[in-house]
């Protein structure tokens, strides 16, 4: 992240270190990780302990420290979706991206991660790709919706 | 400033006083019930991590188990240090411990005084640590270097330096000496002395006397620094300054 860009991020929180959550969301935001750089300079300009910044950035699931992809893909393994099939959906997903859960693909596309149940059980197996919800999933749908991102 | 509040209550039936608002567990320590406890520490805050330090609190007729360390006394409070449900809790809690630090001695001795011979748990591979936080909060609160925290959650915790860089270490030995399980090591060889579990190998200062070693010059410039003391304060060990 360029020093401006952090700037303009910083002064929206008046340089307060007590907003140092909302300053790494902001940070995620942008960036789509938080590159450690960028760490050690919210550290140094709000003059806390890269300690404390580190402990945060390492204790919310939001955040990340290596480079997401442009599409996060959460697929859903709670109950109802596991017993229609999650896990085949997912190991599609595995393959096809060549990636583990949790997982980022090399050409920073996608990100494959898991949730447990986001609340529409009727509609499992449930795939969540940015903020859009796909339903009623089976391996070929699976499959069939990556092409739609890029 | 207002007078400080006194408060009396009862511990195992005999009557005690203390402050308003102190911890339980170090006015009961201090009128010499015995508590286990691993995660606690005067010289630094509270946090309750440990769990050992159960006790039974009576207050207004309700009775619960609660961490002691971080209980704030009250008047009229009813303590139990040592009921049939506190000694259940401990040893469950104590065969967890066990099987994160199975070679911590102190840990070992507190099992077995409670009767536990092995953990039911499989062990883990985590070095010994216990979670307990003493080391970061001595290193913050104490130190006041910030050089560890707490990192990730869940069953990805633990603690360490930032990005496994402990370029913040001073390398004063005070997480070493704090530490429950003794499992942060220090080694001294020749003018050098390193923190093993955070990595960090720094160079001491040589006594201009008397030739030995004895403190990392990152340390002492630190303190220098942070206190404002002469350049050269540090140049004699303290064995020599206190003999001229
Ligand atoms: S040795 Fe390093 S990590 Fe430990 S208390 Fe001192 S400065 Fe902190
Ligand atoms: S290293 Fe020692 S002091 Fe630090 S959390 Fe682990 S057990 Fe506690
Ligand atoms: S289990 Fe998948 S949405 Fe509820
Ligand atoms: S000493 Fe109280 S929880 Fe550890």
């Amino acid at each position: 992240m360029k020093k401006a860009q952090l700037e303009k991020i910083l002064k929206r929180y008046d340089y307060q270190d007590s907003d140092l959550l909302a300053i790494l969301q902001d940070v995620q935001t942008q960036e789509n990780y938080l590159p450690r750089k960028t760490l050690e300079e919210v550290a140094e300009r709000l003059a806390i302990p890269l300690a404390r910044v580190y402990k945060l950035a390492t204790f919310y699931r939001t955040f990340s420290l290596t480079p997401r992809g442009r599409h996060l893909i959460n697929v859903c393994l709670g109950t109802a979706c596991h017993v229609r099939g999650a896990t085949m959906v997912l190991e599609r997903l595995k393959r096809d991206l060549g990636v583990k859960a949790g997982g980022t693909t090399k050409d920073l596309r996608f990100t494959l991660d898991t949730v447990r149940c986001i609340g529409c059980c009727s509609l499992g197996p449930v795939v969540v790709i940015n903020e859009e919800i796909f339903g009623k999933l089976n391996q070929e749908k699976a499959a069939k919706l990556l092409k739609e991102y890029n | 400033m207002a007078d400080k509040e006194m408060v009396r209550f009862a511990i195992d039936g005999q009557e005690v006083e203390a402050e308003k608002g102190t911890m339980l567990l170090p006015v009961a320590l201090e009128y010499g019930f015995e508590i286990p406890h691993l995660c606690y520490h005067e010289a630094v805050s509270p946090y309750g991590a440990c769990r050992l330090c159960l006790v039974e609190v009576t207050k207004r007729g309700r009775t619960r188990l609660t961490t002691s360390c971080n209980y704030p006394v009250d008047e009229g409070i009813d303590v139990t240090t040592d009921s049939e449900d506190i000694q259940r809790a401990r040893r469950m809690i104590l065969e967890l411990l066990l099987a994160r630090a199975p070679h911590s001695e102190r840990i070992k001795k507190l099992a077995y005084e409670a009767g536990i011979k092995e953990t039911r748990f499989s062990l883990m591979d985590v070095g010994d640590c216990i979670l307990c936080g003493l080391c970061e909060r001595v290193c913050r609160e104490v130190v006041g270097a910030d050089a560890i925290s707490f990192i990730s959650r869940g069953d990805k915790r633990d603690v360490g330096p930032p990005f496994a860089d402990p370029i913040a270490c001073i390398a004063c030995g005070a997480c070493v000496y704090i530490c429950p399980t003794d499992c942060i090591k220090m080694e001294e060889r020749g003018d050098e002395r390193t923190i093993v579990k955070w990595n960090r190998t720094l160079k001491m200062q040589e006594c201009k006397s008397c030739g030995k070693p004895f403190a990392p010059l990152f340390q002492l410039n630190w303190i220098i620094d942070k206190v404002n003391l002469p350049k050269d304060f540090y140049d004699l060990c303290p064995v020599c300054r206190a003999g001229r």
